[in-house]
């Protein structure tokens, strides 16, 4: 009968997050993944796939930064995130990758649409390739260097699922922004990474015990469920015949790749607003902790 | 007498002064919100709305952008004392009454001051965490990441800013404009019962010790400290408490955490994860060079 903790309030505060931030956890990924993509399809002699993904990560790692800076309390300050290099704060690096992968995936298509500078131009590709791995992972460790149970518990996992994730859905843009004799590579990606994120979600919530429900309910449960009638529907359908019925079969990927990421970003404000999530990952081993009695 | 902890000479030298901080003797609380009030007057800390939570005497519920002190009312039936002393009279239900008075805990290795991207939190000469309000840009990351969940992102309107939200992250400052000049924090000193404590860290910790023996002696069995000790989760707290039960009892994580502690871990799950991404997307070229195509 009695309330859990402290009237049943919450221990560690919910995020203030807003929507912008669980929607950049799908652009960062996006255009991440897509950069990687991009340059791999110029090196393996795919200029068309290289091409429709340097757009397609040019696209979002630009609307990334104007979402992170609209959900700032002061956003006429976000340069400050530039004032320092702090290797301590995920979110001070992840500004720094995002600024790097943005520059050079921005200035690399805007010399290809030029068609100018081919040196320059392979240079910013490549950077862009690199930089697009950080960019697709580093928000996992940036949820899980936080005190919230779900995202600090799943600390081990989350970056799978996030890489997995990227993968998906640069996949699954690449198919629908490229004709398919060009689009192979995207196609097997978008396929790899939705089984990839299905399986590293399923690993997750088996391995954080009684904190996996704060995934498995409510609003993230919603999402959840979404991600994976998506995620089925859309394989069966990129797997059938036909082209339309199988760039509709992307777009479903696509959006189960997005569906994923805010049953994430949820999950984090279930789990801080219910304090028992706190207590369950805590109480275990307190005579051994702080606050042992004497 | 131990030597004076310095607070952190290798980043001030010369400059470092003993260690401040509070204990917080709940024993002798008496629930009158004097620290509460002499914080809000002190600080200009604004009213945030007058309501009636039904939890006990306690209307503040939590600390946050707009309460940097906040006591707690936990009234339970069980007896003040292991000899039944508490109840009235006989027969009579036994009862006693919980107060502690709450505050940001100042912590050795602070989670908050480690994620802030801009550098806004620092650590001052007296050891204790402050937020910068003229870098703070307010994006909310400290808010999750703080184990106590102290802090949080103020939405008043800011009278500078023609009414739209503050968007800043406030927190107890441990008064830093007295105490850098010596005087004590607001709370300290309008504490009628010498509840709140301020003063050199070690020489709290010691009468702290020495109370707690008295206060168990007295037959209070479920007496204890709570962040004294640096061995903990948090390098010990700056702000400690002597509590009367459990924590959690008064919304206290049993265990808390600087989930630093674990980036480097995370970081290095990371990487694999990036690895794998890097694999994945190139086992997806790799797949087509045959011509198989797909």
């Amino acid at each position: 009968m009695t309330d859990p903790a402290y009237y049943g309030r919450p221990i560690v505060k919910p995020p203030v997050w807003k929507r912008e931030i669980g929607w950049y956890l799908f652009t960062g990924g996006l255009a991440g993944a897509s950069a990687t993509m991009a340059a791999m399809a110029r090196a393996s002699g795919n200029p068309v796939l290289a091409r429709r993904a340097a757009l397609v990560a040019t696209a979002a790692v630009n609307v990334s930064p104007a979402l992170l800076v609209k959900d700032l309390g002061r956003p006429e300050r976000f340069l400050n995130m530039m004032r320092v290099f702090k290797p301590s704060s995920p979110m001070n690096l992840g500004s720094w990758v995002l600024l790097g992968s943005g520059t050079a995936t921005t200035g690399a298509t805007l010399l290809d649409l030029a068609g100018i500078a081919p040196r320059t131009r392979a240079v910013l590709e490549a950077i862009a390739g690199v930089a697009g791995l950080p960019l697709s992972v580093y928000t996992a460790v940036l949820l899980g260097d936080t005190a919230n149970p779900a995202w600090h518990e799943g600390r081990r996992d989350l970056p799978f699922l996030f890489a997995a994730g990227a993968a998906a859905s640069a996949g699954a843009a690449g198919v629908l922004a490229t004709p398919p004799e060009h689009a192979g590579p995207a196609r097997r990606a978008m396929l790899l990474g939705t089984v990839g994120s299905q399986v590293a979600e399923t690993v997750m919530e088996r391995r954080i015990g009684a904190v996996a429900r704060a995934y498995a309910t409510g609003e993230a449960g919603r999402y959840r469920r979404t991600a994976r009638i998506l995620d089925g529907a859309g394989l069966a359908l990129s797997l059938a015949r036909g082209r339309r019925v199988r760039r509709l079969g992307a777009g479903l990927l696509l959006a189960g790749a997005a569906a994923s990421r805010f049953a994430v970003f949820k999950a984090g404000f279930q789990a801080a607003e219910d304090p028992r999530y706190l207590l369950e990952t805590q109480q275990d081993g307190r005579r051994q902790g702080v606050g042992a009695g004497r | 007498m131990s030597a004076r902890t310095e607070a952190w000479p290798d980043t001030y030298g010369a400059e470092a002064r003993p260690r401040m901080g509070f204990f917080t003797d709940t024993s002798v609380c008496i629930g009158c919100k004097a620290c509460e009030v002499a914080c809000k007057e002190w600080n200009l800390v604004p009213e945030d709305g007058l309501v009636w939570s039904g939890e006990s005497f306690d209307n503040t519920s939590a600390l946050g952008a707009n309460s940097w002190r906040h006591v707690a009312f936990v009234e339970q039936t069980t007896p003040l004392r292991v000899d039944g002393d508490g109840a009235d009279g006989e027969g009579e239900e036994p009862f006693r009454w919980l107060m502690s008075s709450d505050v940001c805990k100042h912590c050795t290795e602070s989670a908050c001051l480690n994620v802030c991207p801009t550098g806004a939190i620092f650590r001052t000469e007296l050891g204790t965490v402050v937020v910068q309000e003229d870098v703070c840009n307010g994006c909310g990351y400290c808010v999750p990441a703080c184990p106590f969940g102290v802090l949080d992102r103020r939405e008043l309107p800011a009278p500078d800013r023609g009414g739209r939200a503050d968007g800043r992250v406030w927190k107890c400052t441990l008064c830093y404009d007295r105490t850098r000049e010596g005087m004590t924090p607001a709370c300290a000193q309008a504490c009628p019962t010498e509840s709140i404590q301020y003063g050199p860290l070690d020489e709290l910790r010691e009468r702290a010790a020495g109370r707690l023996d008295k206060v168990v002696a007295d037959g209070f069995a479920g007496a204890r400290l709570y962040g004294d000790d640096p061995g903990d989760g948090v390098g010990g707290f700056g702000a400690f408490f002597l509590l009367l039960d459990e924590p959690e009892t008064y919304g206290l994580p049993p265990q808390p955490r600087d989930s630093t502690r674990d980036l480097g871990g995370m970081w290095r799950t990371a990487a694999v994860a990036g690895a794998a991404l890097l694999a994945g997307l190139g086992a997806a070229f790799l797949a087509g060079r045959d011509g198989a195509g797909s």
